[in-house]
């Protein structure tokens, strides 16, 4: 490898040896092809006029009036395809393409990174194959069908907990067997070195744009930002461009599932660091090493690792990470959409209920934004079943 | 002193290394099944220390590491187990097993306690070379040898590296993909053969896809050093394990059947 594989201690290049080789070719494309200006005009002209790039700020007046202080949403909802993920999967099948691959794989946990991979496929002209848990499959039948629609084939996986950290272990070992002409489409800022890295680069669109739009509205930079995570690609990418900014309290919202005493997918909050799916990060282990299954609500949180560049900023400081519980989520899920009219997917609802947790320490005046990193519809079963539950 | 390179140095045709998941189906099957493995002919036995996500790894073995975990396997069983079968065997042992396994009981720990149980050697399947310094560090410390392992994908750069590694044998994986049964051989895997045979001393042993007699013999032809098969064997324990009368003869009859070839 060219490039140091860790970011702070973590991260690193732990996969069979047969991948070495498609990670060093993915590296030099990270290099040599992702900053060329052609390829960037291209992925650039994809993003906006076919994407919906850029996604609005919202100010939620309604919102701000009950919270107690200016509330703005980030509105990667909005993008096409519903979520934050087709930064990164346009991104990826743009560069698989100049590599000259003929197929992507990827995993998907809600599905909606593999609906983004549909997408890019049908629009890009490649393959592809999306594997999914059996479990995502049965909780999330919107998406699959999306998929199918688009052209993607969906293999169910059946391994293990059936769910997104078995749809990575069946992607990679199709890609170790497939490795000349196939592109692992990783949705996330984990794997194997290039790619946290290389979606945070993807992602990094959202900070960027978020960073412009504030400054135009309110002239200063925000207070706060809170966003969820799962692998945490949304949350590395809202994060990115304030990093430097010490004044900006960073958040981040880890899937609590039913509190850290029980079943939960908080890696971050709950774990400790170990090595999953190809880097050295916080997972959810026991004491021996072997991976304990995770839980959350949302499938998309529902992985028991983290991105290593999140356990970088865990260990110094710089963002704080909470875990936010399956009935915080639903209960943020409802609020949003009754106070601003706005869907958020489950997901995103993590970032919603630690936003309100974190409000009462703010003042009239201060600005904090969520990363809406996703809209609800996929989740409307899920919720209508708390609500039939609850009542 | 060291087993493994003993057998290497006083072998006359290629060595057989059978490699079964430890504590499949059971503690107390497993050690039956080691010596069984031993007394039918194998001349290394290759013992996996199961992960609950063992990516390199096909169907049957992520079924046998399935049952070995239900069944109460973990590091500490593994190594009272390999200590139970050293009690009465003196054949050459190699764990396989995935990092974060010996990361989180300690790098150096897990190597000193495999040497002190008696192993003689540890391949780590998502352990490239360049994540592997701290690992070789701890073996050599421990005395035991570090296994690398090398593909068809391996570029000449990183080659050269591995090969400064003093493996007890380098792992040549013979097929791309994960592990388990497959028809054929793939021939860039066997003119990587030729190419390892002419740049090191080092013993070559192919696995992966290497399953009956027809192609063990075949790659001694080729120079490899030992033989390594793996999903052929944990199949038949798979399909027997129920039938506990049937599954020691089966093992035998399997493991003689391949050995009768080398």
């Amino acid at each position: 490898m060219q490039l140091n594989t860790r970011l702070g201690k973590y991260g690193g290049c732990f996969v069979p040896e047969t991948l070495m080789g498609a990670l060093e070719e993915l590296e030099l494309a990270y290099l040599n092809i992702l900053p060329d200006p052609k390829f960037q005009e291209e992925l650039s002209e994809y993003l906006t006029s076919y994407a919906g790039r850029e996604t609005p700020l919202t100010l939620c007046k309604n919102m701000s009036r009950d919270l107690g202080c200016k509330v703005y949403l980030k509105r990667e909802d909005l993008l096409h395809s519903g979520a934050h993920k087709l930064n990164n999967a346009l991104g990826q099948a743009l560069l698989a393409k100049h590599m000259g691959k003929k197929r992507l794989i990827a995993e998907t946990g809600a599905g909606q990174h593999g609906v983004a991979t549909a997408i890019a496929g049908a629009v890009l002209g490649l393959e592809v194959e999306v594997f999914m848990g059996e479990v995502d499959i049965a909780r999330q039948a919107l998406n699959v069908a999306r998929m199918n629609m688009m052209g993607a084939r969906v293999i169910p996986v059946t391994s293990g907990t059936k769910t997104l950290k078995d749809a990575m272990n069946e992607a990679l070992r199709d890609w170790v067997a497939r490795v000349g002409d196939t592109h692992y489409l990783i949705g996330t800022v984990a794997g194997p070195h290039p790619y946290p890295t290389l979606v945070r680069d993807l992602q990094r669109i959202i900070g960027d744009e978020t960073r412009r739009q504030i400054m135009v509205a309110e002239g200063k930079l925000p207070d706060v930002i809170v966003a969820c995570i799962g692998g945490g690609s949304n949350a590395i990418g809202i994060f990115h461009a304030f990093i430097d900014d010490k004044n900006v309290r960073l958040y981040g919202a880890e899937a609590g599932g039913e509190g850290l005493d029980k079943r939960h997918g908080a890696s971050l909050c709950g774990g400790r660091p170990g090595v999953l799916h190809g880097n050295y990060s916080y997972l959810m282990q026991d004491s021996f090493g072997q991976i304990i299954e995770s839980h959350s609500v949302s499938a998309g949180l529902d992985y028991p690792g983290v991105g290593p560049e999140h356990a970088m900023h865990k260990d110094s400081g710089r963002v704080t990470y909470h875990a936010v519980t399956d009935t915080e989520a639903l209960e943020a899920f409802l609020y949003l959409s009754r106070t601003e009219g706005i869907v958020p997917a489950l997901e995103s609802s993590h970032a919603v209920a630690l936003a309100r947790k974190i409000a009462p320490e703010l003042s009239k005046d201060s600005v904090m934004i969520i990363n809406l990193s996703g809209r609800g519809d996929k989740d409307v079963e899920t919720v209508i079943r708390y609500m039939e539950e609850k009542a | 002193m060291n087993r493994l390179q003993n057998a290497f140095d006083n072998r006359k045709r290629e060595l057989l290394m059978t490699f079964i998941v430890a504590g499949d189906p059971d503690y107390a099957t497993s050690l039956d099944i080691m010596r069984t493995l031993e007394e039918g002919g194998a001349d290394i036995i290759e013992l996996g220390l199961p992960f609950s996500d063992p990516v390199a790894d096909g169907p049957v073995i992520q079924q046998a590491d399935h049952r070995a975990l239900s069944a109460g396997m973990n590091t500490d069983r593994f190594f009272s187990l390999v200590r139970d079968f050293r009690k009465s065997s003196d054949i050459p042992l190699v764990v396989l097993t995935y990092t974060n396994l010996v990361l989180q009981r300690n790098i150096d720990n897990f190597y000193q306690d495999a040497a002190d149980a008696g192993i003689d050697a540890v391949v780590i399947a998502d352990l490239p070379f360049e994540e592997a310094g701290p690992y070789i560090a701890a073996a050599e410390t421990a005395g035991i040898s570090p296994v690398m392992m090398v593909s068809t994908t391996t570029s000449k750069e990183r080659l050269s590296g591995i090969l400064k590694v003093n493996s007890g044998f380098i792992y040549l994986v013979a097929a791309l993909g994960v592990t388990g049964v497959r028809q054929t051989t793939d021939q860039n895997a066997r003119k990587l053969l030729a190419e390892l045979k002419s740049l090191t001393k080092i013993p070559i042993a192919p696995g992966f896809g290497i399953s009956d007699h027809t192609q063990v013999q075949e790659w001694g032809d080729a120079g490899a050093d030992a033989v390594i098969v793996g999903s052929a064997l944990v199949k038949k324990i798979g399909e027997y394990y129920t039938r506990q009368d049937l599954l020691i003869k089966e093992i035998t009859v399997f493991v003689e059947n391949l050995k009768n070839q080398t």
